[in-house]
């Protein structure tokens, strides 16, 4: 980087790009959200064609070739809307444990001081890193087989059912609540569950909003899990449902790709909207102290 | 929070403190003795302990114990013999050429994915902590891929990366043959390249946060001796950001290990050949699908060990020291 005197002086005030710099900026950063945009766009385009047309043409919307017929056709090989509620149960018991149990322990770790508290958080930490295969086998075995919870909601659930990142975002949280608002409320007479409904949860309210998206995405996406909990096609999750429609019905329909985008379609939509309605409260620094902890 | 608010606050402290033992007396102050001065704590946090216990603690002695004997599936209360094996399951993970496989398959996975993933989110997340216009639609844009399921996205790259798909029809003679998912050479690369794109905007969210942590006047401090962006880039970010790029390495690499979906759908259960069979994908074959759970768990353990070894070294070499 070779620089003139003055342009150096003038830089010294920080941000200042060349021409080109920010030419090659704008254009990494424009190519990028093409590169992340551009499958949603198709597979929407997709799931409206009557015809898959691969060409290049194809990626353009050809009024003569547009239809919602595969969205029926999908329906009528696995039952959206079925899917859809197993789906929402399953994601809603996720997401009531989470921000319940979820909040007490990060209550109880930030604000209150009890033995064990320190080996509690350590033991969040642990399991963070705790791979889910590892876990597997094991968990089919106790759910499925020892419970006999398999092709039930709670089946699905109870390995997701508190997420231990949300544990650590709360604790964050609300460790930023100044100690004397909890110390006043206490000599004013309140009890530890009316500091936490009173003061601390109306105070930790943004974070709420963080760990429902953060936690959504965990049950409402997987599929591995539900797909070993769940042989009855009317238990399923839509994610499952959808995902054996590809590996098995697919070959025997008339437009396979066109049904199976429509699904897709339905199983990202409400995620895709959800996020970017709430974007501002999915943003870096919650993450960040989310997983470094 | 001003000084005075700290002082007030200290002070109450301190003169309710010797108001309190009186009434019920020494049994109280015995269990606070025990407890803690909020016994409370435990009851709050009781679901979580119990949860912790049942679903990570319990299974993780019952896969260590599962993987030392031919375990059988059965129907609850049937008692079958189920007999110590010792350490046959883990002889068998050393020499089935179907573990071995899908161990390279994950080593092709990672040595693709995580450099990928590393290069990509710092340099996207560095151009985006940069600009004002479009930053959030840019910062959503990038992050959609990552909140949607696998699942569905999985149907577009199929779509894309069919034997006619959008893909090859823009290579034309260039495509290859046979195409990408079902060529046993490029199947593994693809799904690599599919989920470092998926995976992405997750990381470029945390190299954000950690960019917020970089102090501004080391870049102007750079610029005063004549260094250039692209320069102060790599003199003053790229060791800026190295506890995150340690953490995205960490993370990405378990990632990897965890790849499941992927190669299920995409090249229907790891092929062509078992070319893109991943580890866990054999665990389901063989612990669920073959009923083997013993020796699935051993795979797992396995897995998890070496990923353990990796994760160390990377934080070893990647910059342990300076934290």
């Amino acid at each position: 980087m070779s620089r003139t005197v003055p342009r150096r002086r003038r830089s010294t005030t920080a941000v200042s790009l060349t021409r080109t710099q920010a030419v090659v900026r704008g254009s990494v950063l424009a190519l990028g959200a093409i590169a992340f945009l551009f499958p949603f766009y198709y597979m929407l385009i997709g799931s409206l064609q009557a015809e898959p047309d691969t060409s290049i043409a194809g990626a353009f919307p050809d009024p003569t070739n547009l239809t919602l017929g595969n969205y029926a056709a999908i329906d009528s090989r696995i039952d959206l809307w079925s899917g859809l509620v197993n789906s929402g149960i399953f994601t809603g018991g996720v997401l009531l444990c989470t921000v319940v149990f979820g909040m007490l322990a990060g209550y109880a770790l930030a604000i209150m001081r009890w033995t064990g508290r320190g080996a509690t958080f350590a033991l969040t930490l642990l399991i963070q890193i705790v791979p889910f295969q590892l876990l597997l086998i094991p968990l089919y075995v106790l759910i499925t087989r020892s419970y006999g919870l398999g092709d039930t909601y709670l089946g699905m659930i109870l390995p997701f059912a508190i997420n231990a990142t949300a544990v650590i975002i709360f604790r964050q949280y609300f460790l930023q609540i100044p100690g004397e608002l909890f110390d006043a409320a206490r000599i004013d007479g309140a009890g530890e569950i009316g500091l936490l409904w009173r003061i601390a949860v109306p105070l930790v309210r943004p974070a709420l909003v963080t760990v429902v998206l953060l936690t959504f995405i965990g049950p409402w996406n997987s599929y591995l899990w539900p797909f070993l909990v769940t042989k009855e096609a009317g238990m399923q999750p839509l994610a499952v449902s959808l995902a054996n429609y590809i590996s098995n019905v697919a070959a025997s329909t008339a437009n396979p790709f066109g049904a199976t985008l429509a699904g897709a379609v339905v199983l990202a939509a409400p995620v895709v909207v959800l996020f970017i309605v709430f974007q501002r409260y999915f943003i870096s620094t919650d993450i960040g102290s989310g997983v470094k902890g | 929070m001003s000084s005075s608010s700290i002082h007030a606050a200290a002070a109450a402290g301190a003169t309710r403190r010797p108001a309190q033992p009186d009434a019920h007396g020494t049994r109280r102050r015995r269990l606070r003795k025990v407890l803690g001065p909020h016994p409370l704590g435990w009851l709050f946090s009781a679901p979580f302990l119990v949860f912790i216990a049942a679903i990570f603690a319990y299974p993780l002695g019952f896969a260590i114990y599962i993987s030392f004997h031919d375990y059988f599936f059965t129907a609850p209360g049937v008692v079958v013999d189920q007999p110590f094996v010792g350490f046959d399951n883990y002889v068998r993970v050393f020499t089935d050429p179907k573990v071995l496989q899908s161990l390279g398959n994950i080593a092709i996975f990672v040595l693709i994915n995580v450099p990928l993933t590393v290069v990509l989110s710092l340099v996207l997340a560095a151009a985006l902590n940069s600009v004002v216009r479009f930053r959030t639609f840019l910062r959503v844009s990038y992050y959609v891929p990552y909140v949607t399921a696998s699942v569905a996205v999985v149907g577009v790259w199929l779509f894309l990366f069919s034997g006619n798909g959008l893909v090859n029809q823009i290579l034309g003679p260039l495509a290859p043959e046979p195409s990408w998912l079902s060529n046993a050479s490029l199947a593994m690369p693809t799904i690599a390249f599919f989920v470092t794109w998926k995976e992405l905007g997750f990381y470029i969210l945390l190299y954000l946060a950690a960019l917020q942590n970089v102090p501004k006047d080391l870049y102007e401090a750079a610029a005063m001796d004549g260094a250039g962006k692209v320069r102060s880039f790599f003199t003053v970010t790229v060791p800026g950001v190295r506890p995150a790029t340690v953490l995205v390495l960490l993370l990405s690499t378990i990632t990897g290990a965890n790849l499941f979906t992927e190669p299920y759908l995409l090249t229907s259960g790891g092929g062509p050949n078992g070319a893109s069979a991943s580890p866990v994908l054999v665990m389901y074959q063989e612990g669920i699908e073959q009923g083997h759970p013993g020796y699935a768990s051993a795979i797992g353990i396995v897995l998890v060990i070496a990923v353990l070894l990796i994760a160390f070294l990377q934080y070893r070499f990647a910059g342990g020291k300076e934290r």
